[in-house]
C-alpha cells in the first residue's frame, strides 16, 4: 500500500529539519518557489481531487479558487489543527512525528494563496505539540524556508502556532477564527464566506493538518498523478484512526478505496476485533457520522463490499450508509452497550454547544438528559419517538455543523439498534453494562 | 503585592503580541491566558484576568467572555495536579470509567473536587485525542495513555507534592 505521508515516519530523528530534509523534505517549497506560479500550485491541488480531510470533505482546490484575489486585504493561511472530534487523533500524529511534513505544507499552500501570515490553531490540549511544532518553524527559519525571501526568491512569509484554550466547536472553521481573534468560538453566520471575510474580515482559507500535508505530494508528484492513486473521485491517501475494540488501534495510512472488510480484520491494520469476540457496529468517520451494525458496514444495502472511499461509505444515505468524515474508524464489539455509547456522545455534544442557537443548546442538552434515563434504566415509553423528534428539529435549524453532528448520531443508533432502547424502557435497570 | 508576570514572562508577552497585525493584540489574549494560569496558582481570577486585561489594553468584561468559555481556563483553585480523565465513546469503550472510579478511591475524592492534601484534582473531561492509546489522562501538557490502575497508582506517587502545570511557557521560549 503506498504512503505518501508517513512514509518516512519510522526514521528516527524524522521530527527535525536534517534528517526531514535528507529524506527529500522541503522539495514542494523549492519546486513551487522557484519553477510555478502560485495559482499554477493551486491548479495542481484542483487536479488531485484532494478533499478536505477535516471531515466535511469539500474539494481544496475549488476552497483555494474562491479566495478573493483582488481584494487590497492581506491573505491569511491558517491550518485547523483543533483536531478534536471524538474517535479522531491523525493530526495529533502527524505533527507529533513528523512535524515538517506540515510546516512544508503551510509554505507551498501559503505561496499558492498569496499569503504572508499564516497561523496553525491548534488545540490547546496539544501544549506538548506546541512545542514540537514551535521547534520545528525555528529549524525553518533558520534554514531559510520562512522568513524574509525564501531561497532568495520575492516571497516571504511568517508561521506562528496558536493555541486554543479546550472547545470542540473551534473546529468549526468561522469560530476557530473567531476564537483566533481572541474571542469565544460561536460560529458566525455565513455568507460571507471566510474566502471573502475570514481573519479580520481578510480573504482567508482555512485548511485541515492532513489536507495542507497532502499538499507536499500533490506538488511533488504532480495533481494528476496524485489523482491516479486511490478510487474514483476520492484520489489519494487518507489517515485512518483506528480505536475501540479492535486488537491494533493506531493511525494508519490508507489508499482510499481499501475494503472496510480488510482495513478491521487485516494484520496490517486493526488486526481484528479483540479478545476474539464480534463485530457489533462501527462509527466509521468520527462520532458526528451516523453509527452502522456490522452487515451495514462490511457491505452496503446492495450486498456489494464497502470500501474506505467517500462515496462507497456513504452509498445508502442516511438510510443505510454513513460517512468518512474524519476518518475516526470507532470499533465496538458484541458486548458494547449501543444506548451507553450514544449516551457519552450526546453528553460530548451537549458539553461543546456554544449556545448560541437554541435549538442545539437547549437539543443536545434535552437528548443527554433523556439517554442519561434510558441508561440508566429509567427510561419512558415515550422516550424514544422523543429523542428522534428532537434530533429531527436540531438537524439543519443551526448555524454551524454541531447541530447535525449531535443530531445524527442519535437518528442513526435508533434507526439500526432500536430494540436496544426498547429493552431500556421494557426492562428497566437491566441494562447491558460493557464487561471489559 | 502588585499582581506582575515575571519579566521574562512579560518579554513572552510582547512577543507573542507581535505575532498579530497591529491594532489585533487581543488575538493573543488565549496565549496569554495561558501563560497567566501557569504562572498564578493554575487557575484565573479576577485578579488576574484584569491584569491580563490591561496587558492587551482590552476590557475585563472581553477577558472574562473569553475565560468562561475555554473548558481548559480554571475559574476556581485546582490541586497541584489537574488529573484530567478523558470519558467519551472511544475511552468509554475502553474503561475509561473503572479508571475514574479507581482515582476517585484512590485520593478519596469524586469528579471535580480536590483531595483534602491539596495535591490533586480530578476531573473528567470529553475527547482529547488519544482515543487509539485509552483510557487516558491529561496532567499539565503530559498525556498519560494506555492507563491501567496501577499504572495510575504509580503516576500518583510519582506527581503527589510535584505539581505539574501546563508547559506553554516551555513552548513558546524556543522561538524567544
Amino acid at each position: 500500500m503506498r504512503k505518501l505521508l508517513l512514509e518516512h515516519i519510522s526514521e528516527p530523528g524524522i521530527e527535525t529539519f536534517d534528517v526531514y530534509r535528507k529524506k527529500g523534505g522541503y522539495a514542494s517549497v523549492e519546486k513551487s518557489l522557484k519553477t510555478m506560479t502560485p495559482d499554477q500550485v493551486t491548479e495542481q491541488v484542483k487536479a488531485s481531487g484532494l478533499r478536505g480531510r477535516g471531515g466535511a470533505g469539500f474539494p481544496a482546490g475549488m476552497k483555494w479558487s474562491f479566495l478573493d484575489r483582488k481584494s487590497d486585504k492581506p491573505r491569511y493561511l491558517v491550518c485547523n489543527a483543533d483536531e478534536s472530534e471524538p474517535g479522531t487523533f491523525k493530526d495529533r500524529y502527524l505533527m507529533e512525528k513528523i512535524p515538517h511534513l506540515l510546516i512544508e505544507g503551510m509554505i507551498t499552500s501559503s505561496y499558492a494563496l498569496g499569503a504572508k501570515t499564516s497561523y496553525i490553531y491548534i488545540r490547546g490540549e496539544y501544549m506538548y505539540i506546541v512545542r514540537i511544532l514551535e521547534k520545528a518553524i525555528e529549524e525553518a527559519y533558520a534554514a531559510g524556508f520562512l522568513g524574509k525571501n525564501i531561497l532568495g526568491t520575492e516571497y516571504s512569509l511568517d508561521l506562528y502556532v496558536h493555541p486554543g484554550a479546550g472547545a470542540y466547536i473551534c473546529g468549526e472553521e468561522t469560530a476557530l477564527l473567531e476564537s483566533l481573534e481572541g474571542k469565544r468560538g460561536n460560529p458566525r453566520l455565513k455568507p460571507p464566506f471566510p474566502a471573502i471575510a475570514g481573519l479580520y474580515a481578510s480573504p482567508t482559507v482555512v485548511n485541515n493538518v492532513e489536507t495542507i500535508a497532502a499538499v507536499v505530494p500533490i506538488i511533488n508528484l504532480s495533481g494528476d498523478e496524485y489523482a491516479k492513486i486511490g478510487l474514483g473521485k476520492s484520489t489519494g491517501t487518507k489517515l485512518i484512526s483506528a480505536s475501540g475494540h479492535i486488537n491494533k488501534s493506531g493511525v494508519y495510512e490508507i489508499e482510499l478505496g481499501l475494503p472496510v472488510e480488510e482495513f478491521i480484520y487485516s494484520d496490517q491494520y486493526c488486526g481484528g476485533v479483540w479478545k476474539g469476540r464480534k463485530l457489533k457496529a462501527v462509527v466509521a468517520g468520527g462520532s458526528s457520522v451516523p453509527i452502522l451494525p456490522a452487515e451495514l458496514i462490511l457491505k452496503t444495502a446492495k450486498g456489494e463490499p464497502r470500501l474506505m472511499t467517500y462515496e462507497s461509505l456513504s452509498d445508502g444515505g442516511f438510510i443505510s450508509g454513513t460517512m468518512l468524515g474524519s476518518g475516526g474508524f470507532i470499533v465496538m464489539d458484541e458486548t458494547t452497550s449501543i444506548v451507553k455509547n450514544l449516551y457519552t456522545f450526546a453528553r460530548f455534544y451537549h458539553h461543546e454547544s456554544c449556545g448560541q442557537c437554541s435549538p442545539c443548546r437547549e437539543g443536545t442538552g434535552w437528548m443527554e438528559k433523556i439517554l442519561h434515563r434510558l441508561h440508566h434504566g429509567h427510561g419512558r415509553k415515550e422516550d424514544i419517538d422523543i429523542l428522534v423528534d428532537v434530533a429531527k428539529k436540531i438537524e439543519g435549524n443551526t448555524i454551524c455543523p454541531l447541530g447535525d453532528a449531535a443530531a445524527w448520531p442519535v437518528a442513526s443508533a435508533i434507526r439500526h439498534f432500536r430494540s436496544e432502547f426498547e429493552e431500556c424502557v421494557n426492562n428497566s435497570m437491566k441494562v447491558k453494562e460493557l464487561v471489559h | 503585592m502588585e499582581l506582575k508576570f515575571s519579566n521574562n514572562t512579560l518579554s513572552l508577552v510582547n512577543k507573542i503580541i507581535k505575532r498579530y497585525p497591529e491594532g489585533k493584540q487581543k488575538s493573543a489574549l488565549l496565549p496569554v491566558l495561558h501563560l497567566a494560569q501557569s504562572e498564578f496558582d493554575g487557575w484565573l481570577s479576577p485578579e488576574v484576568m484584569d491584569y491580563v486585561a490591561s496587558l492587551l489594553t482590552i476590557k475585563p468584561i472581553e477577558v472574562y467572555e473569553v475565560a468562561t468559555f475555554y473548558s481548559m481556563f480554571n475559574l476556581k483553585p485546582v490541586g497541584k495536579n489537574l488529573l484530567e480523565v478523558c470519558r467519551t465513546g472511544p475511552c468509554w469503550l475502553r474503561g475509561a470509567e473503572d479508571m475514574v472510579a479507581h482515582i476517585e478511591r484512590k485520593l478519596n475524592i469524586k469528579a471535580g473536587e480536590t483531595s483534602a492534601d491539596g495535591n490533586f484534582t480530578l476531573k473528567t473531561v470529553e475527547c482529547l485525542g488519544s482515543c487509539g492509546s485509552a483510557p487516558m489522562l491529561q496532567c499539565g501538557a503530559n498525556y498519560y495513555e494506555n492507563l491501567t490502575e496501577e499504572k495510575i497508582d504509580q503516576l500518583i506517587e510519582k506527581l503527589r507534592d510535584k505539581g505539574v502545570r501546563s508547559s506553554y511557557l516551555k513552548s513558546v521560549e524556543i522561538n524567544s
